[in-house]
């Protein structure tokens, strides 16, 4: 369901006010089918609200755009059953069991009976974590958590997925198995669409965009941005744009 | 002393930044008495009877004449049968029937008694039961003619002292002071305790070297505030709107009042201490102090009518003892001599929950 | 002299070893970090040692006072800010402020030498209330009523969680500048990266500390040979490195891969040589000297063969 470009978003002047603050100011961008996208940006910078209305949580004030063919003025209910969601504040229930968050996840996106099933084995499976799948989720360390949720996020082969910080407070480890399954899934076609304050981790994504004061500050490839502005590696790319901020 | 006077400036920021409950809060008994007070009424005015029966009997017809003079009754229509009476109720035109027997007078006359009965609506069974006990003592009191009249099955003509009409006004306006000093002091004190506990700040409020006994202090002092503004407002209130006289001493009034703050200042904190989320401290004071207060506080159904049981367990409520001590000044003008049981356990208890709740307040988390 | 001694300490919530055996020496004056990811027991150990906790088992003394008899003298010497924002979202910022202060028992006036130079970077906002500030802000004032009262030692729970790049590095700053002053800093982190802008640090994973020294100790005394490898494409490269032989684990780093390699089995050159061969382009190899990071990854006993199995 992507447009004829390749692009499964696709976004026009997006702005989104709340009273006379204005969160996001007139963004546009896109990004293509199967590429992991990097959207980065300071604390308050506006990414959450941007990142709402991508999801179809929320309508934007002004500007248009589709996801993954759908627009975000009108056919948010068609968005939110085609793109997997995963963020660090929620994304499982810590009092139910693996399997019964599976199912109930799997459920929730209309995956048949025998479907579920499988699933409730292979994704436990999948990650080595088959002794837990008994397990209450909040008995899971968090690395295992956030794999766990990675997974049934994708649980209906979504072609794009929002990830909102998915590593946070993760062991050094985890995070780059993590990471390992972000590529896996985009090499397997699934677009990854993710946020981040791990500026090494930026330099895992086929493109990023920054942002800095509700407004894209700059966009392109992590070897384009540092050739840009002559910097050895993300971090001090990011340092660059974000300490241009004037917003508190 | 400083850092006490800070606190309290600081838990009055609280409580005034935030808009909605402070206009809950200070809405809410006002609300209360004009709920109780004209919607939920359940003293007779204005009761409507239909008469059955032979009115060409010089008896009913006396009897009759005795009905409608009543300031409170008022006969609606007069029937020969009383198959027309259920279809009268259902169309809410009438709230009870007198049904005389045929020949009343002559049977009173033979036979000493005749009967009346009585029908009453019974899908609003305490008001039937109030107004049969009305009309029953209307029927009943006093024959103007000398005749022995007495109907069969009628109990003792009643008169209720101090609350001639049974004006329920008398009785809800100690029960919502009891509720509501309840509802502020104990929920708001041991909600605003657990939020700081769930927000964290109860963390850096214990690692200072404040002592946890001005921590509590602090935070009871705008709610006794509060409780005290209430109180002024539903005394108001219920002294000029709902006409209900302060007979005893307003002094002691006070004074019991305020000790009843204190009562529910301690279950607060119990409250507090026992529950780590805003959610179970809400559950706790509406399901185990709100409910039993308005159950156990006369408002709904006098606690006498309830199981022995149910009774045992009203003595464990310190709003019922609040309650009866605030009716007995109130509508009976008593003084101080004629509560000191009541005042002794609600002391008793004062003491009790406010030891208890300091003592288990942690210093740590 | 040490301003913390920590003790065999133990604590357990249920069946959950949540500090096991913890023993840690914290000089005056210093900034100690705690790093170690979410989960690793790093809020356990600051709530034991700001008295908020008593511990199953050991001790722990600050400036030579005992931690469980004498909490109450403690408290006035520490500063703690907890992980999470705690302070009241409807005061403004000035009145936050104020109160911490008096909870004290002193004023802003009194020490206002103290916090001047961070307070004066929110003081334009000080009528704003705290739950209106964005995330560093509300951090520049939870720093400040933490240091109000003049404490000798700073317990800050992971200050710099979901805080950008840019802010973090501010804090870092203001941290140095609090040292000078002669505080003794204690501050936990997920982040490694920041492990190197302390003075000494304790690497922490599930309860247990896992190695303690400056980072340049800690980096030394990193067993292996590291590589870092580039090269494209860079996820299939990381797969394959894994295979090859000598290879004791890989990890990606940024843009990069650190390799850690077994020299008696393979080489740079033989290595560039394999990933030519298999149609890796651009590739480039050199040795490194090991992150905090990657001495964390190495200490924490975990090998690459259980990866992922992603179908």
């Amino acid at each position: 369901m992507t447009g004829e470009n390749g692009n499964i978003i696709e976004i026009n002047g997006l702005t989104k006010r709340f009273g006379s603050f204005t969160a996001v100011d007139n963004i546009s961008f896109h990004v293509r089918k199967g590429e992991i996208f990097g959207f980065l940006g300071a604390n308050g910078a506006g990414k959450t609200t941007a990142m709402k209305i991508l999801c179809g949580l929320s309508l934007p004030t002004s500007g248009e755009g589709t996801v993954n063919g759908f627009s975000i003025n009108g056919e948010q209910e068609q968005i939110k059953r085609h793109i997997g969601y995963m963020s660090q504040k929620f994304s499982l229930y810590p009092d139910l069991k693996v399997w019964e968050n599976i199912r109930l996840f799997g459920g929730i996106y209309g995956l048949g009976f025998k479907e579920l099933r499988k699933k409730c084995v292979s994704i436990p499976e999948s990650l080595g974590m088959e002794d837990y799948a008994d397990k209450s989720v909040s008995s899971l360390p968090l690395g295992w958590k956030q794999k766990l949720a990675f997974s049934i996020a994708m649980i209906h082969n979504p072609e794009i997925v929002f990830l909102d910080e998915p590593t946070g407070g993760v062991d050094p480890e985890t995070r780059r198995m993590f990471w390992e399954m972000i590529c896996g899934a985009a090499e397997n076609g699934t677009t990854v669409f993710v946020t981040t304050h791990y500026m090494d981790e930026a330099e895992y994504c086929d493109r990023v965009s920054i942002m800095v004061d509700g407004r894209i500050a700059d966009i392109g490839s992590p070897e384009e941005l540092k050739g840009r502005y002559g910097e050895p590696d993300m971090d001090s790319v990011f340092r660059k744009l974000a300490t241009k901020a004037k917003r508190f | 002393m400083k850092e006490f006077l800070s606190f309290t400036k600081k838990e009055f920021r609280h409580i005034f930044r935030d808009r909605r409950t402070i206009l809950i809060v200070l809405v809410m008994p006002v609300v209360q008495i004009i709920l109780f007070g004209f919607a939920i009424s359940t003293e007779i005015n204005n009761v409507r009877i239909d008469i059955v029966g032979d009115m060409t009997d010089p008896t009913v017809r006396k009897l009759v004449q005795r009905i409608d003079n009543n300031g409170y009754l008022e006969v609606k229509g007069i029937f020969t049968g009383t198959d027309v009476i259920s279809e009268r109720f259902r169309r809410n035109e009438s709230d009870m029937a007198v049904c005389f027997e045929d020949d009343f007078d002559k049977k009173l006359d033979k036979k000493g008694s005749a009967t009346v009965k009585l029908i009453g609506d019974g899908s609003d069974p305490n008001s039937a039961q109030i107004i049969a006990n009305y009309v029953t003592g209307v029927i009943s009191s006093g024959t103007g003619d000398g005749k022995k009249e007495t109907t069969a099955g009628s109990p003792l003509p009643v008169k209720y002292m101090y609350n001639p009409s049974m004006l329920s006004s008398y009785n809800f306006v100690p029960g919502v002071m009891g509720l509501i000093l309840t509802l502020i002091c104990s929920m708001m004190t041991a909600i605003s305790i657990v939020k700081e506990k769930e927000f964290g700040t109860m963390e850096l409020l214990l690692v200072s070297p404040v002592k946890p006994i001005w921590i509590i202090i602090s935070k009871a002092v705008p709610y006794f505030v509060l409780s005290t503004i209430n109180l002024v407002t539903i005394l108001l209130l219920s002294r000029f709107v709902m006409h209900v006289p302060i007979n005893g001493s307003l002094l002691l009034l006070s004074a019991v009042s305020l000790t009843f703050i204190l009562t529910s200042l301690g279950i607060g904190l119990l409250i507090s201490v026992i529950s780590s989320t805003q959610k179970t401290a809400l559950l706790i004071s509406g399901m185990g102090l709100t409910m039993p207060t308005m159950i156990f506080s006369g408002i709904i159904f006098p606690c006498e009518s309830m199981p022995e049981i149910l009774q045992w367990f009203s003595d464990i409520i310190p709003a019922k003892w609040y309650i009866i001590m605030v009716k007995k000044i109130m509508i009976e003008g008593a003084g101080f001599s004629f509560m000191i049981k009541e005042y002794t356990i609600l002391l008793l208890m004062t003491l009790l929950l406010l030891g208890t709740s300091i003592r288990l307040f942690k210093k740590r988390l | 002299m040490n301003a913390i001694e920590i003790r065999n300490i133990c604590k357990n919530y249920g069946d959950c070893k949540a500090l096991s055996d913890i023993t840690l020496d914290i000089s005056e004056g210093e900034i100690f970090g705690l790093i170690g990811p979410d989960g690793a027991g790093k809020t356990t150990l600051f709530r034991i040692l700001a008295t908020l906790l008593l511990p199953d088992g050991g001790n722990a003394s600050i400036n030579g006072t005992d931690v469980i008899k004498d909490y109450e003298k403690i408290r006035c010497s520490i500063g703690y800010m907890p992980g999470q924002f705690s302070l009241y979202q409807d005061l403004s910022v000035e009145e936050n402020l104020d109160f911490f202060a008096t909870v004290f028992g002193t004023t802003i006036k009194e020490n206002y030498d103290n916090i001047k130079e961070i307070y004066s970077q929110i003081e334009p906002f000080k009528d704003r209330r705290a739950g209106k500030l964005s995330g560093g802000m509300k951090q520049k004032l939870a720093l400040c009523c933490a240091l109000v009262h003049n404490p000798s030692i700073l317990f800050l729970d992971e200050p710099t969680t979901g805080v950008d790049a840019v802010s973090r590095k501010d804090f870092w700053n203001m941290l140095y500048r609090i040292r000078e002053s002669g505080v003794t800093i204690v501050v936990s982190t997920p982040y490694m990266d920041e492990a190197s802008k302390c003075d000494r640090i304790a690497l922490i994973q599930h309860g247990r500390i896992i190695e303690t020294g400056t980072p340049e100790q800690i980096k030394e005394s990193y067993p292996y040979t590291l590589l870092s490898v580039k090269g494209k494409p860079a996820y299939p490269m990381l797969r394959f490195l894994r295979r090859c032989p000598g290879i004791i684990s890989c990890f990606s780093f940024g843009s990069e891969h650190h390799a850690a390699i077994d020299p008696k089995t393979t080489d740079e050159r033989t290595l560039a040589g394999l990933l030519e061969s298999n149609g890796f382009k651009n590739c480039r190899i050199k040795e490194i000297k090991p992150t905090v990071e990657d001495c964390f990854m190495q200490l924490a006993g975990k090998v690459t063969d259980n990866t992922l199995r992603i179908k």
